[in-house]
């Protein structure tokens, strides 16, 4: 019984410990959690964020992440559109920074253009072999 | 329909197995090389963006863009709660020791935790910028803490360091310096 307490006492305990993992004690920036004012403004701010990826929670997108970094990423954006600034711009701002990674969008590059060749390199070889298919079937 | 077919050419019957076989070696590839998290900067080579940070600790000046101007300087990007950077303090002092001169980014750090953090660990820095909303660090193309940079006299990043510099990695620093040093 009492070894079955104690048990329950650590079991207890592990759900309340303080996570390891540091983060800061400073209040939000400033647009981290707050809309932008201008309603179309702040749709192509969403726009932008829901396709730029958050560098320490890499599988989501900004807009998506609580991570403070997100929040300061989401910060820098606002206050870009906000002065005015097109969206594609400050995409490009976060490229020259971080490289294609930070971007859910994809370009066509020199790395990147084999994925968009590909299916059309397919077709073409599909045809290629199933053309005498296709003109036997007509034929016969 | 049978001999329309035997009209394709033989060695298309290979192709699937060949294209399974390349698919094969790509995910054993993917599967089998270890998976790095690390974003490298894209800004190695390029100069260091404006800016201007505001003393973060009471003694020790602030941080700004033209403070990079004559020798090759560290700059150390750090916080207080992050764990590692704690652990990198006596590298970072043994580097100041042998005489390069490390400036510090602290990110989204207050006063009193950062004071308490340099009077644990010590204070190998020589300027202290406060970055409380990651404005630099985003600009330079840092995503986390800590990392360093190894900026030249013109103000040029050369290097980046990810992670925690450790002390069998202080020789490689100090090359990395020597050589923006040219």
């Amino acid at each position: 019984m009492r070894r079955r307490l104690a048990l329950l006492m650590l079991a207890l305990c592990a759900l309340f410990a303080a996570p390891v993992l540091a983060e800061d004690s400073l209040p939000p920036a400033p647009y981290a959690y707050r809309q932008l004012d201008d309603p179309s403004q702040e749709a192509k701010a969403k726009a932008l964020m829901d396709t730029l990826r958050c560098l320490v929670c890499q599988g989501q997108s900004i807009s998506d992440s609580d991570a403070q970094m997100a929040g300061d990423m989401r910060n820098v954006v606002r206050m870009r559109i906000a002065a005015g600034e097109d969206p594609e711009a400050i995409r490009q701002w976060l490229i020259e920074r971080y490289g294609d990674y930070v971007s859910y969008e994809p370009r066509v590059t020199g790395l990147t253009w084999p994925l968009f060749a590909a299916p059309l390199v397919m077709l073409a070889l599909a045809f290629l072999l199933l053309r005498k298919r296709f003109t036997g079937k007509d034929a016969a | 329909m049978s001999d329309t077919a035997a009209k394709a050419p033989r060695w298309a019957i290979w192709l699937p197995l060949a294209l399974f076989a390349g698919f094969f070696v790509l995910v054993m590839f993917g599967l089998l090389r270890p998976a790095s998290h690390d974003v490298q900067s894209a800004m190695i080579g390029k100069p260091l963006p404006p800016f201007n940070l505001a003393p973060a600790s009471a003694d020790r000046p602030g941080l700004a863009r033209t403070d990079f101007a004559g020798k090759p300087r560290l700059m150390n990007v750090f916080a207080s709660w992050c764990v590692p950077c704690a652990a990198e303090t006596p590298v970072l002092a043994e580097l100041a020791k042998r005489g390069v001169e490390i400036d510090g980014i602290a990110i989204r750090d207050r006063p009193q935790d950062l004071a308490l953090f340099l009077a644990r660990n010590g204070n190998p820095y020589a300027r202290i910028g406060a970055d409380n909303v990651r404005e630099v660090q985003l600009a330079i193309g840092s995503s986390g803490v800590p990392e360093s940079f190894v900026i030249d006299g013109k103000g040029t990043i050369r290097y980046q360091h990810i992670g925690e510099i450790r002390p069998d990695q202080i020789d490689m620093i100090l090359g990395k310096l020597a050589e923006a040093a040219k």
